[in-house]
């Protein structure tokens, strides 16, 4: 019995590593601490009411943006790991096959739980302030697309854990990922994570199309619509149409391991091909997916700072819009090595050069906008200016890599990595920093410190390319993609030090944006602001900071882009304050979206093991969740007007 | 919720106007929700297309379809795709009785229609020894085919709840709308259910 009970017990919990043991130990005690703490002050009851039951978009947002920036250590502790084991050849910092653990998740977290999750609280925060609403067109979705999220990465990240990681590299090619090759649950704790995110992803990508179709204010037609607005419709757009694939191709994955299907494997009459050609259909247009997002807050942050109307709005809808098309149209350029033949090459290497086109457009018109401006030197604006050198060397290492007989020389090398890096660094990631710095004082009232930003800005530039300047030698020098060690006769040392010292510094990099955000936070009196701390354009700096429940009192009129600013400016009459309110219909906060998120953990968890007991209990409890909600019909309150008269007095600073 | 329209000079009716901006905005919602389900679709339908022919020397689609059973499926699923019709008719009209009565009758043949889907599935694996492991035509089959019965056993669930509901609260804004979406789901999934036909069942015996 007792045998047994261990037996199992060293299946279950991952054992043997010295590192691991640290990690399991340390959750064990922060999660002691936080039940502690939560008890001790005596909060649960604060966190259910106001937070996990929320509907607020704004708090929504907030609590995505959290989870990314774990995220995101977790995601970079994994990079430095990596990088200690390359910086020396021969190196035995890692066990191979834990190497191969660690780029995996490496890869699926940070473009999965960290970008994802940092775009969508960005959308979640803005979106509505922007085109006047007062809230996303389905709130109730919106909370369980968080907590779908919110789960699902909770799923796959227990699995460092227990059960073991997945290995497969981020997007599990089979055969690596099929039972033949991955017979421990890594894989299925994968399919299950990225699955039970990915319906929260697709949720959302729906809500945000209509939220933007259905929900503007009067007069904004969708051609005075915010750029950023514009990026999140392309963005969800390609949401709509690549999510459902993934589904799809994790779903038949998990047959092939489940149920013994032959979708992908090699004996039975599966087709291996056939998966890499579903999982890049959606994995392609999932790099657009990040990446608008982050041109529409380039282009918000260019017009800002520089103080001028952004050169050439009907292009950049159009080039946005043209991507979002394109960008299905190019995924077999991750497989030219693969044998598709001549033609289908040059189709694939034609579309992918096109992208470039309208992307350079882009970049001309922030170019533009900067020219003659009086270009203000905060830290959003930055981030902005050095994405452009960085995304410039990125797309053009990308062009090189898509002339399909050039892919046969890099294919898989480091030059690919610093390729992919630089784009996803120096594009999604520092688009999503100079957003957060950008709205963070709508979001809490209080503006981050810039000495400390610019501390962090500096040290994440210089890090990024003395990072990753290096591999694209190395990759032209032959070190392939998923090297675990070399030798020393490979010569690959000194760049490879090099490399992993930009890879700390990186890492010293987000140390200081998490000091300034506690130090902004404990001088937070110092660093308050107004409603409008930028000067802004749009409408979201014309509401107090942060924004009450019901964000806007009356919906505004945007008869005029940029109406804030041309209000300003005196071109357009300035509207009236109001004397008279009317109370404001709102939406309840609900449980439902919690329980029911986490009962799909729990059915996923009890698939990872074969434990029909726990999954088959779980899936009927979502079941009942979603019945719950279909008859629960006591949805929806009213603010009365005198409590909004209220608010708008006290922001404007009226007596009575 | 917030609404996209300003509330201004609507005083009188007004809780009744919020209500059918919600509404009419929920089955905007559902028709995109229907795009994403149209290409979940379009993805499993070009899997089966690509690995139809791989039988792995197991049954092959000759063998294994006979057509008068599924002729009998798609007959009644057509039928409660008409009859869901009369429901929504039904409801315009006021009637109650229609409506509910329609609606139950709907349920009934949709019932039958995944009963008699899942006794082939069974008479495949048992008899024929046709099972989702054997061979990737046959994992591709079932895997589309089954997709396609569950969101009809799902429908079913719902259209139940939906029942109870019209009961309990009669023709409401709220309860239109839900009644408008779920047959715009159910014709969807006949839609879905011709392509079937076509594509597995017809060219599989041609
Ligand atoms: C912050 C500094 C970062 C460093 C030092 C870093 C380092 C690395 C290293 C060493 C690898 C493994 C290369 C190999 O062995 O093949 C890797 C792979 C990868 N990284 Fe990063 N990374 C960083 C940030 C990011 C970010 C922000 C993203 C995405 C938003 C990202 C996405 C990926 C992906 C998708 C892979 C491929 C994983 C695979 O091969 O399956 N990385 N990175
Ligand atoms: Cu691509």
């Amino acid at each position: 019995m007792f045998d047994k009970i261990k037996d199992f017990a060293s299946d279950f919990f991952v054992t043997g590593d010295p590192m691991i043991l640290g990690a399991q130990v340390s959750i064990g005690l922060t999660l002691v601490a936080i039940v502690f703490v939560l008890t001790f002050f005596k909060k649960w009851g604060w966190l259910w009411r106001e937070w996990l039951t929320s509907v607020d978009h704004k708090r929504i947002g907030i609590m995505y943006i959290i989870c990314s920036i774990l995220m995101l250590f977790r995601g970079g502790v994994d990079a430095l790991l990596m990088r200690v084991q390359l910086a020396m050849p021969n190196s035995e910092f890692l066990q191979p096959e834990h190497y191969n653990q660690i780029f995996t998740t490496h890869g699926v977290i940070m473009i999965l739980f960290m970008a994802m999750p940092l775009m969508f609280g960005l959308f979640n925060i803005v979106v509505p302030l922007q085109i006047g609403a007062r809230d996303v067109a389905y709130p109730f979705l919106n909370s369980l697309s968080f907590w779908m999220f919110f789960w699902g990465a909770m799923l796959f990240n227990v699995s460092f854990i227990i059960g073991g990681s997945p290995d497969a590299g981020w997007l599990s090619y089979p055969p690596l990922s099929e039972m033949s090759h991955s017979p421990g649950v890594g894989e299925d704790f994968y399919i299950w994570g990225i699955q039970i995110s990915g319906i929260g992803s697709l949720a959302t990508g729906i809500n945000f199309i209509v939220t933007i179709l259905k929900m503007r204010t009067p007069g904004m037609n969708l051609m005075k619509m915010p750029m950023f607005t514009w990026s999140v419709f392309s963005s969800c757009i390609i949401i709509i149409f690549a999510f459902p694939i993934l589904t799809v191709t994790l779903a038949l994955l998990f047959l092939d391991r489940f149920l013994g299907a032959h979708f992908f494997t090699l004996d039975g009459g599966g087709n291996p091909m056939m998966y890499i050609n579903l999982i890049w259909m959606w994995g392609h247009p999932e790099v657009y997916i990040v990446v608008l997002p982050a041109f529409g807050i380039f282009s918000e942050v260019v017009a800002t700072f520089a103080k001028k109307r952004l050169f050439g709005y009907k292009s950049m809808v159009f080039a946005m819009l043209i991507i979002s098309l394109f960008s299905f149209f190019t995924w077999a350029h991750h497989f030219f090595t693969m044998g598709s033949g001549a033609d289908v090459n040059a189709f694939f290497a034609i579309s992918t050069m096109l992208i470039a086109i309208p992307t350079g457009v882009k970049v001309f018109n922030w170019l533009f906008t900067m020219f003659r401006g009086k270009i203000q030197f905060t830290t959003p604006m930055l981030w902005t200016i050095a994405f452009i050198p960085c995304f410039i060397v990125g797309g053009m290492t990308g062009v090189l890599l898509s002339v399909a007989p050039a892919d046969f020389q890099f294919h898989n090398s480091y030059f690919l990595i610093a390729h992919f890096h630089q784009v996803l660094i120096g594009g999604v990631a520092f688009g999503y920093f100079a957003g957060l710095y950008y709205w963070w004082p709508k979001m809490f009232g209080f503006r981050l410190n810039e000495h400390l930003g610019k501390w962090a800005f500096w040290l994440w530039n210089i890090g990024f390319y003395v990072c990753f300047m290096p591999q694209y030698f190395l990759g032209l020098d032959g070190m392939t993609r998923r090297t675990y060690t070399y030798s020393w006769d490979m010569g690959w040392g000194p760049l490879n030090i090099v490399s992993t010292v930009g890879g700390f510094l990186m890492g010293l990099a987000f140390l200081f944006q998490v000091w300034q955000i506690a130090h902004s936070i404990k001088f937070f009196k110092e660093h308050k602001v107004g409603s409008d701390p930028w000067d802004g354009r749009t409408l979201e700096w014309s509401i107090p900071s942060p924004a009450p429940i019901y964000n806007f009192a009356v919906l505004p009129k945007a008869e005029v882009a940029d109406v804030v600013w041309e209000e300003k400016q005196g071109t357009v009459k300035k509207q009236p304050v109001p004397t008279t309110y009317e109370p404001i219909h709102m939406p309840k906060n609900s449980g439902i979206p919690f329980i029911m998120s986490a009962m799909w953990f729990f059915a996923g968890f009890g698939f990872v093991w074969g434990w029909m007991w726990l999954t088959i209990p779980a899936l009927i409890g979502v079941a009942i969740c979603m019945l719950a909600r279909s008859f629960s019909y006591d949805t929806d309150y009213y603010i009365p007007a005198e409590e909004v008269k209220a608010t708008e007095d006290a922001w404007r600073g009226v007596k009575v | 919720m917030a609404h996209a329209i300003s509330q201004a000079g609507h005083h009188h009716g007004h809780d009744h106007d919020h209500e059918h901006e919600h509404e009419s905005l929920k089955t905007f919602g559902f028709w995109i929700f229907l795009i994403t389900d149209c290409i979940l679709f379009g993805s499993l339908f070009a899997t089966y297309v690509v690995l139809h022919q791989n039988t792995n020397g197991g049954p092959t689609a000759e063998e294994l379809f006979k057509m008068p059973g599924i002729i009998a499926e798609t007959f009644i699923l057509l039928t409660s795709s008409f009859t869901s019709g009369l429901a929504v008719l039904g409801m315009h009209k006021g009637n109650m009785k229609q409506l509910i009565g329609w609606l139950i009758i709907t349920v009934l043949l949709g019932a039958s229609f995944v009963g008699l889907e899942l006794n082939e599935f069974i008479h495949m694996v048992n008899h024929e020894g046709a099972s989702i492991s054997t061979s990737a035509f046959l994992s591709a089959f079932f895997t589309l085919v089954g997709t396609h019965g569950l969101h009809v056993s799902v429908g079913l669930i719902w259209m139940i709840g939906l029942v109870i509901q019209l009961r309990r609260r009669g023709i409401t804004t709220v309860t239109k709308r839900k009644v408008a979406v779920i047959s715009l789901y159910w014709h969807f999934l006949d839609v879905v259910w011709i392509f079937v036909f076509s594509v597995v069942y017809l060219m599989g015996v041609m």
